[in-house]
């Protein structure tokens, strides 16, 4: 039976982890190398590495950054933070990264996905999408949170998959990094809709968390940060958590 | 000396990186008249079945030449498809032809997702040369939409919707449909049993 696979974020700041509240207020959590390192032993199924500030400042994800921890996982491994072309998921690729995760630049042009997919395999295209609960609807926002756009989650997320995205990664906004638990609503709504697997990304802050999201939200992965960063063993008590409760996992 | 044949179908960086972890490092040769030199043969690849077509004529015949003195092969994923005779997902593309059947696209049913994403558990009948120390119910990374039939040749199975061939095993030819480069200890001991079988 296919496992549900949990994913471990480094969300990456001038070369080091950082974790925010609400997509604000950065702090230090680490060295990227040091964590996949652990990650990788405690049996983490994947790693993203996000480059928070990339689209905002302008700058590419780090490719020094990808290229330490790629060196220290074979599991897979997503990029994402200021991919906006094909050079830069081509700098990415080459520097370790198995798939790339595309945000803004695919809400602005859509094809970005189509031509990804074309050259790389859709299995290595991820679109990114960050989304908060506004007038009871799921709304999509572009810029790492910052920019309203008109598109509804999961209109968007079956035009990026028509478009040749591979995976969803779906990030609540209003969860992210209050610890208060996925939004479970979001991803059923956005799972159930689209064939392609869905990640389910912010609020993680116990393991029960993940049972729901697993469960009520339909998810195929969950993703988290701080879960993982700040508690030895994690990824090994959560695991042996989720299968005590019947949900398929790699152990 | 092991060969890794780039044809243009994805990104082979994780292959690459995964030989080199088990102590391989693998050359891409130009044309297919550099195959004549290789003791391994890996053929990689991921997206849609019609990208094999870049290894029809001359690539084939020189692989297939290779197969005749004994070199083994090894294909990942798109590349395990191409030794059968050929997919539904690119009906006038033929295979190799080594194995025989066509790969077809998952049935998507009981609420189960195609493409088929993530780590899943292989099933080992039998004693197989490449997946030798690989326990039963290990779990491995795959990310495809179509798989290949089982028969007599198949070495470990796995079951998304239907059961397919997660390894094929016939003399010198071998394939995985998972991503060894990606599959942690166990794919690292696949790599590394290829290595052992391609220095004979």
């Amino acid at each position: 039976m296919l496992s549900k696979r949990l994913i471990a974020c480094l969300d990456v700041r001038s070369g080091c982890v950082v974790k925010g509240v609400n997509f604000e207020g950065l702090r230090n959590a680490g060295d990227p190398a040091a964590l996949a390192r652990r990650y990788n032993q405690e049996g983490i199924d994947e790693v993203v590495v996000l480059d928070v500030t990339a689209t905002l400042e302008g700058r590419r994800a780090f490719e020094d950054t990808i290229r330490a921890v790629s060196a220290e996982l074979f599991i897979p491994l997503t990029v994402g933070g200021g991919i906006r072309t094909e050079a830069d998921a081509a700098a990415a690729i080459e520097a370790g990264a198995d798939k790339v995760g595309v945000n803004s630049a695919a809400l602005a042009d859509p094809t970005l996905l189509t031509r990804l997919s074309a050259r790389y395999g859709s299995q290595a295209v991820v679109v990114a999408i960050d989304a908060r609960v506004v007038d009871r609807r799921f709304q999509v926002f572009s810029r790492s949170g910052s920019t309203p756009t008109a598109r509804d989650a999961v209109e968007w997320a079956l035009e990026a998959e028509a478009s040749g995205a591979g995976e969803i990664l779906l990030t609540s906004i209003d969860r992210d990094g209050t610890r208060s638990g996925f939004d479970c609503a979001l991803t059923a709504a956005v799972s159930t809709a689209v064939s392609i697997p869905v990640i389910a990304s912010g609020g993680a802050g116990t393991f029960d968390h993940f049972t729901e999201v697993f469960n009520q939200g339909r998810a195929d992965a969950a993703l988290a940060a701080s879960v993982f960063h700040y508690s030895e063993h994690a990824v090994t008590e959560l695991k042996r958590h989720l299968k005590d409760r019947g949900i398929p996992v790699r152990c | 000396m092991i060969a890794l044949i780039d044809y243009g179908a994805g990104n082979l960086t994780s292959v690459r990186k995964g030989f080199a972890a088990v102590g391989a490092e693998l050359y891409t040769p130009a044309t297919p008249r550099d195959l004549e030199a290789a003791r391994g043969i890996v053929v990689p690849g991921v997206g849609n079945f019609a990208a094999t077509s870049a290894l029809q004529g001359p690539w084939t015949e020189a692989i297939q030449s290779a197969i005749a003195r004994g070199v083994p092969l090894l294909g990942i994923c798109l590349g395990l498809q191409w030794l059968f005779e050929g997919s539904d997902e690119a009906p006038d593309v033929n295979g190799l032809g080594a194995f025989s059947g066509k790969c077809a696209r998952l049935p998507q049913k009981d609420g189960l997702k195609v493409p088929h994403v993530g780590w899943n558990s292989l099933h080992v009948p039998h004693a197989s040369r490449l997946l030798d120390g690989v326990a039963e119910h290990a779990q491995v990374y795959f990310t495809h939409s179509y798989a290949a039939p089982t028969n007599r040749e198949t070495a470990a199975t796995c079951e998304h919707g239907a059961v397919f061939a997660a390894a094929i095993e016939s003399g010198n030819i071998f394939g995985v449909q998972f991503h060894p480069e990606k599959s942690s200890e166990p794919g690292l001991r696949i790599l590394r049993n290829f290595v052992q079988l391609a220095r004979g």
